[in-house]
């Protein structure tokens, strides 16, 4: 099939950027979103054009890299899928397709869709953590832990650090990322150590890196690849309500 | 405690209890109006009265005057800094699935901050002595007001906007409190039967003195 592509190009970090306009044939409906961009790529490398920057790592959907603002959603219309699990089939002969980069103040574009999420990787550094330990792994049944707990610290353990909630929320918060770790660790026993001094750090590190405030629009929960659960957010302010 | 005190967070926190208080308050104001229905004006003057010279209720008057003016100004600083932490816009943005009027809550806190100035015009500052009018006759004031069509309007547009707020100020202030689990479906019902039954309470009042007194 034939699509037009509408790229937000942008040379580096203090760039203005702009949209690049691409005709592209032969894309096959069995291709994935990034492998229609490494198709654009051979494409404009073969004519002298600088390729389009865009992050990935596994395109198996589990290391949260390869985020891309796609006709008007993070990820583009497929539900609970990130960016390179996004199959062309859902396309059309015809379609015109905008692709930008995440857009917020935390996560600065680097180049044209890549972005900087250090910012995430900061919240993780002052609480995203726990105490062990060093020597050998502890006997796993030693400590018991409620089978509902294991279950739901597990689902919010599922985030990858996309940046989708960010980049889904009209206020840009992380909100939905902090709340998944915050919930994570506060459901384990192994997490208690740290819990008070956790929440309290992450939020006052979320609100110095310029993340916006929650407004509990959903959008969040909506949008993310693995489904994160609006729960978590609720989680979050108990956890805050009790480190106090 | 500094930290805690300046968190955003924390800022979500007053915004909803402030916002309860005013839910809450709607209910008590809607109660008084009621008395209007009535042909007597002896009940909702005495209302009134009682509204604006108990000790009681003048302490609450206060804290509601509170409640109304960290609700407005915490809100305003929330939504600068929302608006600040995406300085630069998506080009093309689609629909996603969120609770609709949660994306409008400032706007249609803008509205109904106009008709809280445009009421307090008519009623307060008239208790305040700071426009002309009898304070003791709310009753009348209200009657004849009701039987501007240009008021009505008004009137009518502001509650269904401050109905499309409540659908969402509701829920979210028990997200915000960490209450979203077993109970947020009820939560929910409660929340979207209070944001149609109260406004539509408040609206069907000067509808029926327009049209039948």
């Amino acid at each position: 099939m034939n699509i037009t592509l509408k790229i937000w190009r942008q040379k580096n970090k203090q760039d203005k950027g702009k949209f690049v306009t691409y005709k592209l044939d032969g894309v096959s409906t069995e291709m994935t979103f990034l492998e229609m961009l490494d198709y654009l790529n051979e494409k404009l490398i073969k004519e002298g054009i600088d390729p389009v920057a865009f992050d990935s790592d596994c395109r198996e959907g589990i290391c949260g890299m390869c985020g891309l603002y796609i006709n008007g959603r993070p990820n583009g219309p497929q539900k609970g899928v990130t960016t390179c699990q996004l199959s062309m089939s859902v396309f059309k002969d015809g379609d015109k397709i905008t692709v930008e980069p995440w857009r917020s103040k935390a996560f600065p574009v680097i180049k044209d869709l890549v972005v900087d999420r250090n910012a995430f990787d900061k919240l993780i550094q002052v609480g995203g953590y726990i105490s062990a330990n060093t020597g050998a792994a502890p006997e796993a049944n030693s400590i018991p832990v409620k089978k509902e707990n294991a279950e739901r610290a597990f689902d919010s353990g599922t985030c990858i650090g996309c940046g989708t909630c960010v980049a889904a929320c009209k206020n840009a918060s992380a909100m939905l990322f902090v709340s998944a770790k915050v919930s994570q660790l506060a459901l384990l026993p192994q997490g208690q150590i740290e819990a008070k001094k956790r929440v309290l750090d992450m939020i006052n590190e979320m609100d110095k890196l310029g993340f916006g405030n929650c407004s509990n629009t959903g959008a969040c929960e909506a949008e993310c690849p693995k489904e994160i659960k609006l729960t978590n957010i609720a989680k979050l302010n108990r956890e805050y309500l009790k480190a106090f | 405690m500094d930290k805690f005190l300046g968190s955003s967070v924390t800022k979500k926190f007053v915004m909803a209890i402030a916002g309860l208080f005013i839910i809450l308050f709607l209910l008590v104001h809607l109660g008084i109006n009621f008395l209007l229905l009535i042909d007597d004006p002896v009940p909702f003057n005495s209302a009134a009265h009682f509204m604006a010279n108990n000790v009681v209720v003048k302490v609450f008057e206060i804290v509601l005057f509170a409640g109304f003016l960290i609700h407005i100004i915490y809100g305003i600083i929330l939504q600068i800094q929302n608006w600040l932490a995406r300085p630069s816009r998506y080009k093309k943005t689609a629909f996603s699935q969120t609770s609709f009027f949660s994306k409008y809550m400032i706007y249609l806190g803008i509205i109904i901050g106009i008709f809280l100035f445009i009421h307090f015009i008519n009623f307060y500052f008239v208790k305040l002595g700071w426009v002309e009018g009898d304070h003791e006759n709310f009753y009348g004031m209200a009657n004849d007001l009701f039987h501007l069509p240009l008021y009505i309007v008004i009137y009518l547009v502001s509650f269904l906007f401050l109905a499309f707020h409540l659908n969402h100020a509701f829920q979210s202030a028990f997200q915000t409190f960490g209450l979203n689990d077993r109970y947020t479906p009820v939560i929910k019902k409660i929340g979207l039967t209070y944001s149609i039954l109260v406004p539509l309470g408040f609206s069907i009042i000067p509808i029926v003195i327009y049209f039948f007194k």
